[in-house]
């Protein structure tokens, strides 16, 4: 198959587990464009596949996990940032990364998320926001825009929206962004700097779940919801107001965040050093 | 030479897991247990190991499993509210056979409880609290000694098995001041898991060996596999191929079926010409243990059967005892309305008269209440 994109720089294959083909994910899903762009990231960074970890949680963005070539661990519900945090802390030689989606990462890993960004231990967290319980057959999310149909919302959505980037940056996220799926090379310079940064890098994709939510809101098909990704998709998305938690009205892309803070596993390894060789005294 | 010191059970917990080699411990906060965390915070930098307290006993449970796929041998400490929701996580190392050690330190339930009564309300939820068929091991040290050693049997027996151990230990035990020897040692070797070695190419991370505990692989070592939680095949890799879900399940579960014999412990005294045979764990086999004396004294023979590995329960051993001793009765004393006795009555209905003795009032069961018991049973 040609890469339209960069045949010659960039080839998946040497980072995908072909045997693992075909993919489960829905025709028009977003998660695999990002999941290339991701990949792109740590291609162009040279990344040593030996040493990249990738944490997933449940649901469909958990499912990617299986389809990386690299050490994949898809945990449980919610829980890719707390199996993370243990491999990280214990393993610092390793680039471990999480993929998660709105509903691992805000409704049932929200509280994980809160305190990964407060401690900062160096991971790149990627949460895939397609405004959907997918996997479970279109269920609301603390993502889904209002007045949206979902299968737990029949009359419409009346909850507010969460906003993950603010909400990230709030509770500390040393680096923080959003992209757009139909942003590809925008969205794998994102993932390029949020790798490289030393400490915890929260990553919002917007991806577009056709089958499941699309169809079922009159969202059009994957080009007619990549193409208003930026514009009806969201309607409450963009607008150049101030970022605050459960305001959804400001939801900008790029980089949103970036802070120089102390990495949480330096800083306890030099806070601890000086206990290192002393006698046990419990 | 030989190290002594005053210890808390909880202490001796965390000094037992770093004997045998605990690098990595991830917690939270909750009483009975706390004691185990605190002393893993002080002790495990100065063996270049990493504590961490976590956002809740969700993600502590999450994150030792995480450490463990890492690579480094991995505990959490809590009690009955805590220990209900590590319940999700640890039933992904019991599927995903990832070595951990968990101490649960039993206070009064259910829900908040008696957070500082001693209870031994968690009999069956260390055996059955994650959901689904599952294999896991839980032991019941009955003596700051055994805190220490028994811990570290916990270490060694999840790194050779690949599985999740429980130490079940009471709030009394919790934090009962005891001496240990701490280098009086029963296991000496560190036990690691095993590791996968040769090529890396067509390495199946879950293939049934001989011994039925895959070799498990150490990340960046270039084997480059899959963990999951969902059932999975031989690959590592997801299944819903009926033969080998069905295999998956039952090779963790035969595992410990098959390594029983080095699994298996028990104590027991004054069984050989027992009438009365009492079957007990923890502070309620301590108080056995006085009973048997008082009741021998009084002329009433009276033995003390105690499982020091209550899961999988010693069950051919406990058989063993009463056909030989010829106990007429089996007493069970235990902190909760009747647990334990429920897999002895599995194990002896109908060959023994069983009684039970049952405190939920926050308080331990006496030498006297037991005594009181076999007295009445023998008038």
């Amino acid at each position: 198959m040609k890469d339209h994109l960069n045949e010659n720089e960039f080839n998946i294959n040497e980072y995908i587990r072909l045997d693992q083909m075909p993919h489960f994910l829905c025709p028009g899903c977003g998660h695999g464009i990002a999941l290339r762009a991701l990949l792109w990231a740590v291609h162009q960074l040279g990344i040593d596949k030996d040493k990249l970890a990738i944490v997933s949680g449940i649901g469909c963005s958990g499912r990617l996990s299986a389809y990386v070539d690299a050490n994949t661990y898809h945990t449980t519900h919610g829980r890719p940032l707390a199996y993370a945090t243990g491999l990280a802390l214990a393993r610092p030689d390793l680039n471990v990364i999480v993929i998660s989606g709105d509903g691992d990462c805000l409704a049932i890993g929200g509280n994980h998320l809160i305190h990964a960004c407060r401690r900062n231990l160096n991971m790149t967290c990627m949460m895939l926001n397609n405004e959907i319980y997918g996997m479970t057959g279109g269920q609301v999310s603390p993502t889904t825009s209002g007045d949206r149909y979902t299968t737990t919302t029949p009359a419409g959505n009346t909850e507010p929206v969460f906003d993950a980037c603010a909400l990230a940056t709030a509770a500390g996220a040393s680096f923080v962004g959003r992209e757009v799926t139909m942003q590809i090379i925008a969205l794998r310079d994102m993932f390029k700097k949020a790798l490289v940064h030393n400490g915890f890098s929260f990553v919002e994709v917007i991806s577009d779940c056709t089958e499941i939510y699309g169809r079922k809101n009159d969202l059009g098909a994957s080009p007619e919801m990549m193409m208003s990704q930026k514009s009806t998709m969201r309607p409450f998305a963009y607008r150049n107001t101030v970022d605050v938690p459960f305001r959804p009205n400001a939801m900008k892309t790029g980089v949103l965040t970036e802070v120089d803070r102390p990495e949480y596993g330096n800083a306890y390894r030099e806070m601890t050093a000086g206990l290192r060789g002393e006698k046990g005294g419990t | 030479m030989s190290e002594r010191r005053n210890l808390q059970g909880n202490q001796a917990c965390a000094l037992g897991a770093i004997k045998a080699g605990c690098r990595f411990f991830a917690g939270y906060p909750i009483t009975p247990s706390s004691e185990v965390a605190e002393a893993m915070a002080r002790e495990l930098p100065k063996v270049g190991g990493t504590f961490i307290q976590m956002e809740d006993e969700i993600a502590s449970m999450g994150a030792v499993v995480g450490a463990s796929m890492g690579g480094v041998k991995s505990m959490t400490a809590t009690s009955g509210p805590g220990f209900s929701l590590k319940q999700e996580n640890l039933g992904y190392a019991c599927g995903a056979e990832v070595p951990c050690v968990i101490v649960n330190v039993m206070r009064g339930g259910p829900s908040t409880g008696m957070p500082t009564r001693p209870s031994q309300g968690d009999i069956m939820q260390a055996r059955w609290g994650t959901h689904g068929d599952h294999a896991i091991i839980v032991l019941a040290p009955a003596s700051v000694a055994e805190a220490y050693s028994e811990t570290i049997r916990a270490v060694n027996m999840s790194e050779r098995l690949r599985v999740p151990v429980v130490v079940l230990l009471d709030e009394v035990i919790g934090h009962l001041v005891e001496t240990v020897d701490l280098d009086d040692v029963p296991e000496g070797a560190e036990v690691w898991r095993k590791w996968a070695e040769g090529p890396a190419e067509h390495f199946e991370p879950y293939a049934v060996t001989e011994d039925m505990v895959p070799p498990m692989p150490y990340p960046g070592d270039g084997y480059r596999t899959h963990t999951t939680g969902l059932t999975h095949s031989p690959s590592g890799f997801p299944t819903q191929n009926p033969a080998l879900a069905e295999a998956a399940v039952m090779r963790t579960t035969d595992k410990l079926v098959h390594h029983r014999k080095e699994i298996e412990s028990y104590r027991t005294q004054d069984v050989e010409d027992a009438d009365f045979l009492i079957v007990a764990v923890g502070i309620s086999a301590r108080a056995a243990r006085q009973s048997v004396r008082d009741l021998r004294s009084q002329g009433i023979k009276a033995g003390l059967f105690r499982p020091v590995t209550l899961w999988p329960f010693p069950e051919e051993a406990l058989r063993e005892t009463v056909k030989t001793s010829g106990a007429k009765t089996v007493i069970v004393p235990e902190m909760n309305q009747g647990q334990l006795v429920l897999e002895v009555e599995r194990l002896l209905a109908g060959q023994v008269a069983i009684e039970r003795i049952n405190r939920i009032d926050g308080e331990a069961i006496t030498p006297d209440d037991i005594s009181a018991k076999a007295r009445e049973v023998a008038s």
